[in-house]
């Protein structure tokens, strides 16, 4: 009697997300393999593909130039990324905690409703020669000539942390709004100090929230591009740049696809190496009931 | 260390306009089982927390064997609670929430496992080492609190309701337990409820608080037969409430003129003097109802009334009384007394009695 019953209510699963695959599967799938494809053909002299299968795209990636550019992107994502994690978690905490949360979470938001280029020229104005920081420094007599406060590093990393701070913020968030925080209480009252009981007990239990908030920084800072280019210099430029620079100035397209099939198979890596951990903890656990089924 | 003398003065505590406590002082003796009882709101958590370094005092002291604890963090202190939610890390299986306060010192790895296996056989839950709190039912996590808080042998263990998530049955069945533990590790509790049958069945004494005041201390007996004042004894259980003034004194007992309903005797005035406006009260229990006409000895106090409704509740019966004053009396007959009130029921005439003994003073002003 059940039996049908059941069935269709399983049924309607399929249903409720079919939009989704049909959606995933035209706008994700479809491009996706597209980009697969044409990383494989050879280039048309005026951008575009030919329907000639080439590998030429790949093998002209081994340069030392752009080797250079696969080092330039991994780690200022990973700096960018660690110190956006760094500061997103004591904001998200004590956004956590506070009572005004509503409040401070429109704050952290709000930038978002401003174009990320003119938030990057705002920062431009900021940092530049006859900018903010430099008319006050030599305001008050600082310093004579105005400081070299673009075009380099600390200052690429500085805007990628900005940008990513709020998508940083808002999964920690959401994950330490639902920790328990008597739990800290209770560390604390068994002999933890503050920092012991928030490394040990606060970080472990908000650990889905960190994944994520490393996931929304890291991956697109991987294909981040303007920042390099508006405040940074060329030789700051990362796999992005190169990416955009094919499409628009070379008009190599096959180099620019297989250059964001190495992108994402880079993506790809910090996911399944988190993936794997997290597999080998529920093994672990797994293997625990077992030990203890058995006993 | 076994167990610890606590020594509680002046604490008051404000938060905002509203003082949670008023100059609370007690002292908590070595090994005791001491309840903190009262309704909510009385300031009894608040109390705990302040032992256990996670709320300041806004004055006072708080001693443990002598030492001024206030300025220490809860870490340094050698209390450790046992918290209403239990508060267990979700992220860890049964053994390593026990282990958790040995793993911040460092401890060789094989007396670890013999401490904390000790204390799960204490909990009984040995069996169930390896899994997480979110598999464990509502008595397995508050055992597993109760070990975790015990494997820093603290000299003081505090308990905020810790049976309050529980039901009824294994809520009886999990004080015993900590009664038996109790005795087992024999240090100090410092026990915080709203459950007067609870507190009243393992403590060795009772602090009966309300509105950030402690009204009484003292064992279950001396809280339960002769409370201090007109809320500790309706706090704990139910009782009767007479006003009246002192009419007269002499002979075996003081007479107390309680307006329309008469004249009741009184054995011991506490005090007070013929003319004192007093307030009295015996417990229902301590009340004998039988049919009109039989004699009442003339050593008692007795009433004529009205059965208004009474109530069959398992082992006792509950009789509400009209008196012919109005004045309603409670009085409760258990089941098994020599048939002694056996049938009656509503609107039946009734007598009322008690000895003089039973009626106690618990307030009065100065006539």
């Amino acid at each position: 009697m059940s039996g049908p019953k059941r069935r269709r209510k399983r049924n309607y699963g399929t249903i409720y997300t079919l939009p989704l695959v049909v959606w995933f599967t035209l706008f994700f799938l479809v491009p996706l393999l597209i980009i697969v494809l044409f990383s494989f053909l050879a280039a048309d002299i005026d951008g575009g593909v030919l329907p000639r299968f080439s590998i030429a795209a790949f093998t002209g990636l081994a340069k030392p130039r752009i080797l250079k550019l696969f080092v330039n992107t991994i780690w200022v994502s990973l700096a960018s990324t660690a110190i956006t994690i760094l500061m997103a978690l004591p904001c998200a905490y004590f956004m956590a905690r506070s009572k005004n949360k509503t409040m401070l979470l429109i704050l952290v938001i709000i930038p978002f409703w401003t174009n990320f280029i003119i938030r990057i020229f705002a920062w431009k104005s900021i940092l530049e020669a006859n900018g903010v920081i430099n008319s006050v420094l030599m305001g008050i007599g600082l310093v004579a000539s105005p400081l070299q406060l673009e075009h380099n590093w600390a200052a690429v990393i500085l805007i990628n942390v900005y940008t990513y701070l709020t998508y940083a913020i808002l999964p920690l968030f959401s994950t330490i709004e639902k920790f328990d925080f008597t739990l800290l209480e209770a560390a604390q009252d068994l002999g933890a100090t503050k920092m012991q009981a928030i490394t040990k007990v606060l970080l472990p239990n908000v650990r889905s929230g960190i994944v994520t908030a490393v996931f929304f920084t890291f991956i697109p800072l991987l294909g981040s591009f303007v920042v390099q280019q508006l405040i940074g210099t060329k030789d700051m430029y990362m796999l992005g740049n190169e990416i955009n620079d094919n499409i628009y100035k070379y008009f190599d397209w096959p180099t620019a696809y297989a250059l964001a099939v190495a992108l994402m198979m880079l993506a790809n890596v910090g996911l399944v190496f988190v993936m794997m951990s997290e597999r080998k903890q529920a093994r672990t656990l797994g293997a625990r009931r077992v030990d203890e089924a058995a006993a | 260390m076994k167990g610890a003398t606590i020594g509680i003065s002046g604490i008051t505590k404000s938060f905002g306009d509203f003082q949670a406590l008023k100059g609370v002082s007690l002292d908590i003796r070595k090994g005791e089982f001491f309840s903190l009882l009262g309704p909510s709101g009385c300031g009894k958590t608040t109390l705990l927390r302040i032992i256990g370094g996670f709320e300041e005092p806004s004055s006072g002291r708080v001693e443990i064997d002598g030492e001024d604890i206030l300025p220490l963090p809860p870490n340094m202190r050698h209390a450790n609670t046992v918290f209403q939610n239990y508060a267990l890390f979700p992220h860890l299986t049964v053994y390593e929430n026990v282990a958790f306060p040995l793993r911040l010192k460092s401890i060789k790895r094989k007396s670890l496992d013999e401490l904390v296996m000790y204390y799960l056989r204490l909990v009984e839950l040995d069996g169930h080492a390896a899994k997480r709190p979110s598999m464990l039912s509502g008595g397995q996590k508050q055992r597993v609190a109760i070990a975790r808080a015990l494997i820093n042998e603290p000299s003081v263990l505090l308990l905020d309701e810790p049976l309050s998530a529980l039901d009824a049955k294994l809520r009886h069945h999990m004080l015993m337990e900590l009664d038996q533990i109790h005795d087992k590790v024999g240090i100090t509790f410092v026990y915080v409820t709203h459950d007067q049958s609870e507190a009243l069945s393992v403590s060795d004494r009772i602090a009966v608080m309300d509105r950030g005041n402690v009204l009484q201390v003292g064992t279950p007996r001396e809280i339960y037969e002769s409370p201090s004042t007109t809320f500790v004894a309706q706090f704990i259980g139910e009782t009767n409430i007479i006003d009246g003034t002192i009419e007269s004194s002499g002979g075996r007992w003081f007479v107390v003129d309680a307006g329309g309903m008469g004249r009741v005797k009184v054995t011991d005035p506490r005090g007070y003097r013929v003319g004192d406006r007093v307030t009295l009260t015996v417990r229902p229990e301590k009340l004998r109802i039988t049919p009109l006409g039989m004699a009442a000895t003339e050593d008692s106090n007795s009433f004529v009334g009205t059965v208004d409704e009474s109530v069959y509740s398992g082992f006792l019966s509950k009789y509400y009384v009209r008196l012919e004053s109005g004045a309603v009396m409670r009085v409760f007959r258990q089941h098994g007394d020599q048939g002694e009130g056996e049938g009656l029921g509503w609107d039946d005439r009734v007598c009322v009695s008690w000895n003089p003994r039973d009626t106690f003073i618990v307030e009065g002003a100065r006539g």
